[in-house]
């Protein structure tokens, strides 16, 4: 029950809003970032919450493309495909990644490691081609870049060759 | 290469800047917020907005201070300030450089909207995947409010302004701003039916002004160096001041430039981003965003700003220039958006939901050479009975890229088409397009 575990939190998100509605997309945030994806009970749960009926929780957790209602893999990559990555080589990209990792988009590994998820632009163009794995972005991306990042986040769990906070071009010289 | 100087860029290009609030205040931040609090009237900030030209830098280039007088004068309850941080306009990725090394100066511009307008709260709505950036934002704002220039009576003034973080959840029509409006109230993100406008029922019902990232964080400037200052650079009297224009696809050095408007596109595509990458020729721009219809190389000395622009037949929108070189196939080109606007679209209005759908699946049949000629005037037919038909704008984006390539391109259809026919591998799709 998120109200037991996160009660202050749960307050924190409701103080901010003078119509409680409005604490709706934050809440189901703190339900996937629990779970990793939104269950039907953590829906009725909020509904309570909120005041709300079941039906108009899941009409707009529906809505969102960034709420799982279903698991996804703990590592859920996202390439871009829209037409700036592309005219870079994003369905290179995902071709690659398909190979490494024995999927199509919308596929999950057996070993519930990695998702993938060809999805629209995630405003890195200038980037390009890139793609964002949970919280993280990946920008400029090469395929020996790709296989230092997929042994990083099977090793570690992280990779330092996340992005961000951006400037591009940097004022002096640039990045990896 | 010529020089300008920047305005929004400033800080962040000077070396060793973190966006700190102690850097910020190095650099002269929140100077103008002292300047006008309590010592300049809520309306006399509205008439320097105004007097400085300053335009929408989202999208539609809607002028600030006009939105902020249509706020009713009289009205007694809430009122409410609305950070459009939703950047998700394919070719854009301004605000988030904007968010992500200087968060100061737009919670400063923020807090300077809000006074104008009598706003006690404002919300900075931040499109879900910049997860990074609605983190700096909330540290940030933590470290304003420690300081006493967020919350109860800032700096002795009786002003009393809060500032929230509010994340999207992946939905390209929030950026629509009562799309926006009905996501942060926790519903569908579809767009309302205007009038009545969000400057009278906005968020909650209540009087609300929405304001684009980067037109909020002009305002620290426009109140310390004066309306006459801002309105002597770019392109006077309709485009004043700077745009950070972002620049993608093939050029040499993709990124955010930030430029006085009214400079050529040849001047921002062939000297700031370092001309093509490779010998071969531009051959096609989008100058504004995936909204804006395609341009060509003959357009290449139109000044960016919002009127001449306009009269090349496209939109300088969001300031996203995304070019492509000679060998880019321009029907592939106008399917990828057609499948993005089809992904994104809201489902609100029918032209639209459906339009888009039977786009995507004409765009499909052409360009995997099973389309006929006939296809091209459904094409027509479908985009001018989507544009004007909808609720919103998102029905005229979506038709640019199709009418745009047609106009310019029209061969490049035929020839596929040709394919097909000789080819004879003319059959029909199966019903219903996949996402």
């Amino acid at each position: 029950m998120l109200q037991t575990t996160h009660k202050a939190e749960i307050d924190d998100i409701l103080s901010r809003y003078p119509v409680r509605r409005s604490a709706l997309l934050p809440l189901l945030y703190l339900a996937q970032r629990e779970q990793g994806y939104i269950t039907e009970s953590a829906m009725q749960e909020i509904a309570g919450i909120l005041k709300l009926t079941p039906p108009q929780v899941y009409e707009t957790a529906t809505f969102y493309t960034m709420l799982n209602l279903k698991p996804v893999g703990r590592f859920h990559i996202q390439v871009c495909k829209s037409l700036m990555c592309a005219l870079v080589g994003s369905d290179t990209l995902i071709g690659w990644i398909g190979r490494k990792l024995g999927i199509k988009p919308g596929e999950t590994t057996a070993d519930k490691l990695f998702t993938l998820s060809a999805v629209e632009c995630l405003a890195a163009c200038g980037t390009a081609p890139m793609m964002q794995i949970n919280d993280d972005y990946y920008e400029r991306l090469t395929e020996d870049k790709l296989d230092r990042i997929l042994a990083d986040l099977r090793q570690t769990g992280a990779s330092a060759l996340k992005t961000g906070p951006f400037m591009w071009p940097e004022p002096n010289g640039t990045r990896q | 290469m010529a020089n300008y100087e920047p305005i929004l860029l400033k800080n962040m290009l000077q070396p060793g800047y973190t966006g700190s609030l102690a850097d910020y205040e190095r650099a002269g931040g929140y100077q103008a917020l002292r300047k006008v609090l309590g010592k300049v009237s809520p309306s006399d900030v509205t008439a320097v907005v105004m007097k400085s030209g300053l335009r929408g830098r989202g999208g539609a280039g809607f002028p600030t201070g006009v939105k902020w007088g249509f706020l009713p004068k009289d009205y007694q309850g809430p009122r409410y300030l609305c950070c459009n941080a939703d950047e998700s306009e394919p070719g854009t990725f301004k605000d988030r450089q904007l968010i992500e090394r200087d968060p100061h100066q737009l919670i400063e511009g923020i807090l300077i909207a809000c006074y104008a307008i009598g706003a006690a709260s404002a919300y900075i709505y931040i499109r879900g995947e910049f997860v990074l950036g609605a983190k700096i934002l909330e540290q940030a704002i933590g470290e304003a409010r420690a300081a006493g220039y967020v919350g109860k009576n800032i700096l002795g003034s009786n002003s009393t302004i809060d500032v929230w973080v509010h994340r999207g959840a992946g939905a390209y029509i929030c950026g629509e701003e009562t799309a926006l409006l009905e996501s942060l109230e926790g519903k569908r993100g579809l767009p309302r039916v205007k009038p009545p406008f969000p400057a009278t029922h906005g968020l909650y019902d209540k009087p609300t002004v929405v304001n684009n990232v980067e037109t909020l964080a002009n305002l620290p400037h426009i109140m310390t160096r004066g309306a006459e200052w801002f309105a002597s650079i770019g392109s006077p009297p309709k485009s004043t001041g700077t745009r950070v224009f972002c620049v993608s696809g093939h050029v040499a050095r993709p990124g955010n430039y930030e430029v006085p408007m009214g400079i050529t596109f040849r001047e921002l595509i062939y000297e700031q981003a370092g001309g093509m990458r490779s010998d071969k020729k531009l051959k096609a721009f989008i100058p504004g965003g995936a909204s804006a219809p395609f341009l060509t190389p003959d357009h290449l000395d139109v000044k960016l700003d919002f009127e001449s622009v306009a009269q090349a037949g496209s939109m300088l929108g969001s300031g996203g220039v995304t070019v492509m070189e000679e060998g880019t196939d321009m029907v592939w080109a106008a399917l990828r958006l057609m499948e993005f606007f089809y992904h994104e679209s809201c489902g609100k209005c029918s032209p639209c939901r459906e339009g888009s759908s039977w786009l995507v699946q004409i765009m499909r049949r052409i360009v995997n050479k099973r389309g006929q000629m006939s296809d091209l005037e459904t094409l027509t037919d479908l985009c001018k009975n989507i544009a004007g038909r909808t609720v919103c704008a998102f029905g005229d984006a979506e038709v640019s890229p199709i009418m745009s390539t047609l106009k310019h391109w029209r061969h490049e259809y035929v020839t596929l088409i040709h394919a097909a026919e000789t080819a004879n591998l003319i059959r029909p799709e199966p019903a219903g397009a996949k996402h």
